[in-house]
């Protein structure tokens, strides 16, 4: 195409802008109101001159980073971030735009900036992996490091100022979804088995701890084994059938039994109660000793007695924070250490070349099993938390979704890393529960955010992995000479 | 070469495989010796891979024995799972496009290959996640096997990095190495030259014959490179169209008629179809019978 490359960009960003407005114009510039039983239109046009204007500017500053004007973008783009951070929008949704957008093209601009420097130098040493990869490696190398930061900050983190109501739930409920992603990341990251049908574990959990619980008449402590057995036993269960099956048609058969596990919960009202649930779920209490109410049974003590404290419903909120760190870290240490085993080792492998394990005498079938019945044992177990936390489960709760949204921390998070589920779910589950404010633009945002990461990052965040055993120290080859030849 | 009485290992009677209508092996029969190269050669398609896939229980035979002597006993291997066959009866093998875990690093390759010995050591995980004396002493002398391959197929030094990142030929030897690490008593190698220069191929018949003179067992060898077939091997099999058309000691194999024929593809001209072979305008004079 002829022309500067302004009138180039220009031409091209008015192209886009054209678009935005064509697609801008019926999704967000009308509205039906409905008023007095009437639906009339209002229109928005305040918001759709702003996205135009944004996708105009938003492809212009990508046209001449493209053409080799990164410099001139760069600064642009970061005065928009700034501006957008501070001025006032008509929505909500405008200032992440222009924000996000922004911080896209500065990055986009960094990025020129630093190839065009690499690339000027000839004699610079080539290519090597990217630089995101080469974060994510020493990242995962330095997980013992960033391993004991962050679980130190988990266990502080209720003695902290800001630690009200709140931020203890959202925080609850991050682990919550760590502990299934590290349970689903044996099958999936580990055995390489696409199970699509994890929530059903999680149900059997909550499910079998409910009716153990409330039929028995058990406590929290010993329902809560007994809740984990189940899962393993429907581990093996529903295991044993689907195991032979390869590749999609286990990830279908793997959806049909979540399914199934729902619609029996559904159906079966005289166990289950159906869809209107269980409900009165004892809570957890102090190891049998104390429970937190404020006024306990006659002859029992309470909590806060025990310690002299105020009665505080924070109390119980803390205890279910740390009940439910401690299971996840037991569930992370189990899985560290069953990666170093014959049997982790076996996982890998199948999941890297299952004929080739048969031909090494390894029985596929007890080593896809085994990854099967305890990641279900991991997952009843969170499923018994999930039921005492909340004290009233529904099949609602165990829908399809709850398994998409798992499967989506393990993949996002970088096949079989640990440390990348808990990334993964920070990204997953705590930037939508920021980003409440977004209301209905939240998933559009979170989808957006999924593509962004499989762009940039195909095999996930954090997709290094590093060998169980090692014969050289790692952080490169050993002194020997480098080049292999002489040593004939 | 060995001397003195041979020993038979395997023995291959009336093995047929059927794919439908197509009869990829045809009541082939021969039989491999103990601490013998015994090469398996043939034109493409000629059935070799589904011979090898039989032995190794990868495909179940429509017809035949294949009895394998180990330890004065004797496993029918037509009757055993494929996993089991690399287990009990003690086949390794290797496949014509590599299958290496190529995610896993080299070390870990051939650590995988030693699972059974270590996992019952590590009694189903419980003593390993204690990290009990017991399997850590059987972890220690599963790493120093992988070791001693490593140094012999001179990839120490390569030992962390994935599998799937060496060159063609070093992964060659590695899953050779790793074949080599279930202990068994016959490997199986498909086409292992294949792909490699002349000085590569030549350093893998060294290893071959190491491997035959230094643990003691049977090598079956499938492979197209003649100059390593005749290099090595003790004893030759020659297959066309599934059935064997020849057997017997390399020289003798190599000046027998029916080979070269196989080979040469004299009678190529009879095989084309007739409306091909007339728009081509050689002999289809003959019609039908
Ligand atoms: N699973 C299968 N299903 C149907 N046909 C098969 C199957 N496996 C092999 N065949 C057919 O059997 C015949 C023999 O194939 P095979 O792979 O054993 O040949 P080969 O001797 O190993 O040849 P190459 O030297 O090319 O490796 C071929 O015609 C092939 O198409
Ligand atoms: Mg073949």
């Amino acid at each position: 195409m002829a022309g500067s490359p302004y009138a180039r960009g220009a031409r091209d960003a008015a192209f886009a802008a054209f678009v935005a407005f064509v697609i801008a114009l019926p999704m967000v510039g009308m509205r039906t109101v409905d008023r007095n039983l009437r639906l009339t239109l209002d229109f928005r046009l305040v918001e759709v001159a702003s996205i135009v204007v944004l996708v105009f500017a938003g492809r212009f500053a990508m046209r001449l980073v493209g053409e080799g004007l990164a410099r001139l973008v760069l600064p642009a783009a970061i005065a928009v971030v700034v501006g957008g951070w501070f001025a006032d929008f008509a929505t909500q949704t405008l200032k992440v735009v222009a924000v996000g957008g922004g911080l896209v093209v500065a990055a986009t601009a960094i990025l020129a900036i630093v190839k065009g420097a690499r690339s000027a130098r000839p004699v610079a040493p080539s290519a090597g992996p990217g630089l995101a990869a080469r974060f994510a490696a020493g990242f995962q190398r330095s997980t013992v490091l960033v391993g004991i930061v962050g679980v130190a900050f988990a266990f502080a983190l209720p003695l902290l100022p800001f630690a009200d109501r709140r931020v203890l739930d959202v925080a609850t409920t991050l682990l919550t979804y760590i502990m299934l992603g590290w349970g689903l990341n044996i099958v999936v990251g580990l055995a390489g088995l696409l199970d699509l049908g994890y929530v059903a574990f999680y149900a059997v959990g909550a499910y079998a701890f409910a009716l153990l619980a409330m039929s028995l008449g058990l406590g929290f402590w010993e329902a809560l084994p007994l809740a984990a057995v189940a899962g393993a036993v429907s581990g093996i269960l529903l295991g044993f059938p689907v195991l032979r099956l390869r590749g999609d048609y286990f990830a279908i058969v793997t959806l049909g039994f979540g399914e199934i596990i729902r619609v029996i919960l559904l159906t079966w009202v005289p166990v289950t109660g159906g869809p209107s649930g269980i409900g009165n779920i004892p809570r957890p209490d102090f190891f049998g000793m104390a429970e937190f109410v404020r006024r306990p049974v006659e002859g029992q003590v309470a909590f806060h007695q025990m310690f002299g404290l105020e009665f505080d419903v924070l109390h119980r909120l803390i205890f279910l924070y740390y009940l439910i760190l401690v299971l996840a870290l037991v569930v992370n240490v189990v899985t560290l250490r069953l990666r170093k085993l014959p049997l982790g080792r076996a996982w890998e492998a199948l999941r890297e070349d299952d004929i080739a394990c048969t031909s090494l005498g390894i029985d596929r079938t007890n080593v896809k099993l085994a990854a099967f019945a305890i990641a279900a044992t991991f997952g009843a177990i969170a499923g018994s938390f999930f039921a005492t936390r909340q004290g009233f489960i529904s099949p609602e709760s165990f829908s399809f979704i709850e398994s998409a949204i798992i499967l989506a921390i393990v993949v996002l998070g970088g096949m079989g890393s640990q440390t990348g589920v808990v990334v993964a779910t920070l990204v997953v589950i705590g930037l939508p529960e920021v980003f409440r404010d977004l209301a209905e633009y939240r998933m559009i945002a979170f989808g957006l955010g999924m593509v962004l990461i499989m762009l940039w990052r195909p095999s996930g965040l954090l997709a290094h992995r590093e060998p169980t055993v090692r014969l050289h120290p790692a952080g490169g080859p050993p002194a020997e000479t480098p080049a292999a030849g002489t040593a004939r | 070469m060995s001397g003195g009485a041979r020993t038979p290992l395997l023995t291959v009677e009336h093995l047929s495989m059927r794919f439908g209508g197509l009869v990829a092996v045809d009541d082939v029969g021969f039989t491999a010796y103990d601490r013998e190269i015994t090469a398996v050669i043939g034109p493409n398609g000629a059935g070799k891979t589904t011979l090898f896939n039989c032995l190794t229980g990868f495909y179940k035979p429509t017809a035949g024995r294949l009895a394998l002597a180990r330890g004065g006993g004797t496993f029918l291997l037509e009757r055993m799972p494929a996993h089991l066959i690399a287990r009990r009866a003690g086949v390794a093998r290797t496949f014509q496009n590599i299958r290496l875990f190529a995610g896993m690093s080299v070390l870990e390759n051939l650590i995988v290959a030693q699972h059974n010995r270590l996992q019952a050591a590590s009694g189903w995980s419980i003593k390993g996640m204690f990290g009990l004396p017991s399997y850590r002493a059987a972890e220690r002398e599963a790493l120093e096997k992988a070791k001693a391959w490593l140094e012999r197929i001179r990839l120490t030094r390569r030992a962390d990095e994935p599998a799937g990142d060496l060159p063609y030929g070093d992964q060659r030897r590695l899953e050779i190495a790793r074949a080599m690490c279930t202990d068994p008593v016959l490997l199986c190698l498909d086409e292992p030259a294949a792909g490699l220069n002349p000085r590569e191929s030549s350093e893998l018949a060294e290893l071959l014959q190491d491997i035959r003179d230094s643990a003691r067992i049977g090598v079956l060898l499938i492979e197209h490179d003649m100059s390593v077939v005749m290099r090595i091997s003790d004893h030759v099999v020659v297959l066309d169209y599934g059935r064997k058309i020849a057997d017997g000691p390399p020289d003798a194999v190599r000046d027998d008629p029916a080979v070269i024929k196989a080979y040469l593809g004299e009678d190529d001209e009879d095989e084309l179809p007739p409306e091909v072979a007339a728009d081509l305008g050689v002999g289809t004079a003959e019609g039908r019978p």
